[in-house]
């Protein structure tokens, strides 16, 4: 019963933190900072739902897959978004600049 | 290249794995979901990841184009030769039923077959045609 309520809390965070990426990343204004809301949330937001999931499925077979898919979402994760931005920088794309008044 | 050290190095950790997963689903397909387009695909990807971490020549020099092409009209050779070994049979085209003693039997080689096929085409293919728009940033 508990787990149950523990995981439905974490399915709703991770949730909540894909909605708060979603909408930085139709909100804000150039590349960098969409990137920036997207990839700080997304790795967050997998480990909720992951670990959401895992919960209301205990120790199984199931779980220690879940576990795994983790693991790559870990790693590759952050890559990606690291490789995006490289990638735009290094095409000289210039990062918005904010007006001091 | 030196600036895709972060890339190089996930690379060399995540392209067994990815590959790894690409014949498990090759192999798996006739029990779970799966199959040689899934499994085609997913190999591909970790080529195009190899192409992206490692550069254009390195990634021809792994599996180059010629024989890429080859792989791929083996696979369709492989697809229709089922078929065509079925007609001889005594079958329909791709009726694999006749391929062994009992038609369960005859139906699991059959559909292992074609997959492979199916996955060798679809793989060699979407490589190819990765190679050919890396190629194509290139010109002037």
């Amino acid at each position: 019963m508990m787990w149950e309520g523990l995981s439905a809390l974490l399915l709703f965070a991770g949730a909540l933190l894909g909605l708060a990426g979603a909408m930085g990343l139709h909100r804000f204004p150039d590349f960098y900072t969409r990137l920036h809301a997207l990839g700080m949330t997304d790795s967050l937001c997998a480990f909720l739902v992951l670990a959401g999931l895992a919960l209301q499925e205990g120790l199984t077979l199931a779980s220690l897959k879940l576990g795994l898919i983790f693991g790559f979402l870990f790693f590759t994760n952050p890559t990606s978004s690291y490789a995006l931005g490289h990638a735009a920088r290094q095409a000289g794309l210039p990062p918005m600049e904010t007006k001091h008044d | 290249m030196k600036s895709h050290l972060l890339l190089q190095v996930l690379a060399r950790y995540l392209i067994p794995l990815i590959l790894l997963f690409a014949f498990y689903v090759q192999f798996h397909g006739d029990f779970s979901p799966g199959g040689g387009f899934q499994a085609g695909a997913i190999f591909s990807a970790a080529m195009v990841f190899y192409l992206l971490a490692f550069g254009l020549p390195a990634a021809e020099r792994v599996l180059p184009p010629s024989w890429l092409r080859i792989l791929a009209c083996f696979g369709l050779l492989l697809y229709a030769g089922t078929g065509l070994v079925d007609v001889l049979l005594g079958g329909e085209f791709l009726n694999y039923s006749v391929m062994a003693k009992t038609p369960l039997e005859g139906q699991h080689i059959g559909i292992i077959l074609i997959e492979i096929g199916v996955g060798m085409t679809v793989a060699s293919t979407l490589t190819l045609i990765f190679y050919a728009f890396a190629h194509w940033s290139r010109l002037p």
